[in-house]
């Protein structure tokens, strides 16, 4: 098979790399080749995080290329811009709606930007996922990251891999529970 | 057994297969994770050093005492312990001993591009490159083979997208490997020119033979697919190039790249119409196949800057540009790193920011943060340690000069100071400097993820550990002017910076706060019973909107231009009450969580 192109993209603190941890555990139990490539290091500093998730029979680069991703999860309603660019042209876009302020914002010197949504609809396919008011329902706002990973599941036709044992081998016994409930939500609200 | 590791994890992994038995290093991106991961194995003593020549030292040490070691570092840190790297490969070992270098092509989170496989041929020690997690784990085995058949200490290039990069690989056992009986050799182990002399040749004839090796190795392989392109790759670009090419070109792969196997070089390239060299940054391969005679294509064509990624290869040698599906860039706002919602550094960039007579060198760390906006506060930077000691040449120019309108503030963290900081500072106190150093201890080194440090009382397997004074240190330095203060506080900073330029010769400020997202121990919570346990909020009533608040740069507060008020979000929120005390209108209250 052709190798598939997953990127995650977020702000510093969202769970993209858990939900990448989780997402390339099952693939690899799947019995595919899989590479995974993440930019971190001040991130923990309020900046954009990505996590590139590549897989197939074989996987030589472990970065995906403008221009070629399958699908493209935001955590958040701007990254969904920024991430646009790796998108390929009949690629899908899953945006989380939400919006987490940069500095400028916060410190008055430029506004958050308005029809972000219609900017990505305009160009794309689009569906807007309300993730992390779905995970404050839930009870807990933090497994927003696995509603967004259950999304990913479904539209990249991954729900037969065993994710449930996938979150009990990489997740706290205590949040097992809820972070199952919520990858299920993921999957049933796409 | 398969697991799917990062290339450091798979370091570490290789490390404990291996038979090491000590692992040292200073943490840096991109290779910080390797000696935590190494950690996690109980067989190997695993230890932070203070900085990366000690940490070379001690592993050379290691491998004379007769145990396999490891050292790790960034490209950076290399520069560091280039001293002893240098007289080591003369040296050689006993045990085996391998230094990682974390190479960054693209500065993702570094001050240079530096590619360290130069040090290879300057330092002659031989060099492994490996282009996946796989290959670090099985060529660090091999390298600790090398090391102890070709007597020289191997030098192994990660590069960020090798350490931070997740791929599949497959785990053996650890292999017992017999000590080394240590017998004292002083031809082999002590350099005085009548010796080294004798070491350089022993050296070279080593070489001589690892050129063999290298042809030989199944680390070099040639995958032939009948083409008449070929492409010699090393390290990731090797798979950037199979991504855009496939089968359709043949390759030579080369894991071990000093010395470089010129004979099958010489053979691949043999009836081939044209042949490219792929390696990031430096045309250190296409260099040296060159001056051999072998015709090739590098650097002519490809860049020599940042990450040699698919997109670039195919931009660069296929003129193809890719789809690109384009955001309207002015809906895209940078998100530049910011300090974090009750980071102990904010009050003192608030108020170095806030004075126009300054000449602020800061150093490498979250501080480094302090030259952006709302401080505006920094002038310089270099490298580890160099706040002081730079700042130091600086105030003497101004003095030189006769310029007295401003003066130098150095500005570094804990971790940095027992790096570098206490030989710099030594230099300003024996060289009569006045100039104001300011030590910002929060507890922990944090702009690399949290790692103890000598100050911390914690070693890196998370046992109690000597607390090295940091005030008796800077006493000892010959420094009499010296105040330690709680950084939340505005008027103590302020009033402190003002005591610290008003002092006859140099001074110290010690600011003691945790880092907000450390973890405390147990004396931390002793130390900081009342640390980030309150939230502050706007008093809608009495904000007048004048965004004086904002001029912190604190990320939980948020303006609401609708209403002109300014607000504070919850949840970053830790009360730490700097915006407290900037606010005009006493209209922001902190309250117990």
């Amino acid at each position: 098979m052709e190798t598939k192109n997953i990127v995650l993209m977020g702000v510093g603190g969202q769970g993209t790399i858990l939900a990448a941890k989780l997402l390339t555990s099952g693939l690899m139990e799947a019995g595919y080749d899989v590479k995974m490539s993440e930019i971190h290091g001040m991130s923990q500093r309020g900046g954009s995080v990505s996590s590139l998730v590549r897989y197939g029979d074989d996987v030589q680069s472990p970065v995906i290329e403008i221009g070629s991703a399958d699908i493209v999860v935001a955590f958040e309603k701007m990254e969904g811009l920024r991430a646009l660019e790796y998108l390929k042209p009949s690629g899908k876009m899953i945006v989380n709606d939400t919006e987490i302020f940069p500095l400028s914002v916060i410190i008055g010197a430029a506004t958050y930007p308005e029809n972000i949504l219609e900017e990505i609809e305009s160009k794309v396919d689009l569906r807007v996922m309300a993730a992390t008011k779905m995970a404050e329902e839930l009870g807990n706002p933090k497994v927003m990251n696995l509603i967004l990973l259950g999304s990913i599941i479904k539209s990249m036709a991954l729900t037969d891999i065993d994710w449930e044992a996938i979150i009990a081998q990489n997740v706290k016994a205590e949040f097992c529970q809820i972070n199952i409930k919520a990858l299920h939500a993921g999957i049933d609200a796409v | 057994m398969k697991l799917l590791l990062t290339g450091n994890e798979a370091i570490a992994r290789g490390a404990w297969e291996a038979g090491v038995k000590f692992a040292t290093a200073y943490p840096g991106t991109p290779s910080t994770e390797i000696l935590q991961n190494v950690a996690t194995y109980e067989d190997i003593i695993s230890e932070w050093a203070p900085n990366e020549k000690v940490a070379l030292e001690a592993a050379a040490g290691a491998a004379i005492g007769g145990v396999r070691s490891l050292c790790a570092m960034k490209h950076v840190g290399v520069n560091v312990a280039t001293d002893p790297l240098f007289t080591f490969a003369y040296l050689g070992v006993n045990a085996g001993s391998v230094l990682i270098t974390a190479d960054e092509p693209g500065m993702h989170s570094s001050q240079n591009e530096q590619d360290n496989r130069n040090y290879a041929r300057h330092a002659k020690v031989c060099l492994f490159e490996p282009s996946d997690s796989q290959e670090a784990k099985d060529m660090l085995k091999e390298a600790y083979t090398v090391s102890e058949e070709y007597d020289m200490p191997v030098l192994f290039r990660m590069t960020t997208r090798v350490c931070h990069s997740k791929s599949i690989v497959e785990c053996s056992d650890r292999v017992e490997v017999a000590d080394k009986p240590y017998e004292k050799d002083i031809r082999k182990y002590c350099p005085l020119p009548a010796f080294a002399r004798g070491m350089q040749v022993k050296l070279a004839d080593n070489f001589k033979r690892l050129v063999d090796y290298s042809n030989t190795t199944p680390f070099n392989y040639i995958e032939d697919n009948g083409a008449d392109i070929g492409i010699i790759g090393s390290g990731v670009a090797y798979r950037y190039a199979k991504e855009v090419f496939g089968s359709s070109v043949s390759y030579l792969k080369i894991g071990f790249s000093y010395p470089l196997p010129m004979e099958k070089i010489a053979a691949f390239a043999k009836g081939k119409k044209t042949v490219y060299i792929f390696e990031e940054n430096d045309p250190i391969m296409e260099t040296e196949i060159k001056a051999a005679g072998i015709d090739c294509v590098g650097k002519e064509q490809l860049p020599t800057m940042g990450e040699l990624t698919p997109d670039r290869i195919r931009q660069a040698l296929l003129g193809e540009a890719p789809q690109i599906i384009e955001a309207n860039p002015e809906m895209v706002l940078p998100r530049p790193p910011t300090l974090c919602a009750g980071c102990p550094h904010r009050g003192v960039f608030y108020e170095l920011g806030r004075r126009k007579d300054l000449m602020i060198f800061s150093d490498i760390g979250c501080y480094s943060l302090g030259l952006m906006a709302p401080y505006n506060a920094t002038d310089a930077m270099i490298c580890m340690g160099a706040s002081i000691s730079s700042g130091h040449g600086v105030q003497k120019a101004f003095d030189i000069k006769g310029d007295h309108s401003k003066k130098v503030v150095s500005i570094l963290g804990d971790s940095t100071f027992f790096h570098s900081g206490i030989t710099s500072l030594i230099d300003v106190t024996y060289n009569k400097s006045n100039t104001l150093t300011i030590i910002l201890d929060n507890r922990i080194t944090g702009m690399t993820g949290h790692q103890e440090n000598p100050g911390t009382g914690y070693d890196l397997k998370g046992e109690a550990a000597p607390e090295i004074d940091i005030e008796a240190m800077v006493k000892a330095c010959g420094v009499k002017n010296l105040i330690s203060i709680d950084p939340n506080n505005l008027q103590i900073v302020e009033d402190a910076i003002e005591w610290g330029l008003n002092c006859d010769g140099p001074a110290v400020i010690i600011t003691r706060w945790p880092c907000v997202l450390k973890k405390f121990s147990a004396e931390d919570k002793k130390e900081f019973p009342t640390a980030f346990k309150t939230v502050a909020s706007v008093d809608l009533e009495k904000c007048i909107g004048c965004k004086k608040c904002l001029k912190s740069g604190c990320p939980a507060l948020a303006f609401d231009r609708a209403n002109k008020k300014s607000g504070i979000l919850k949840e970053p929120c830790v009360g730490c009450g700097v915006c407290v005390q900037i606010c005009p209108k006493q209209a922001i209250e902190v309250e117990v969580r």
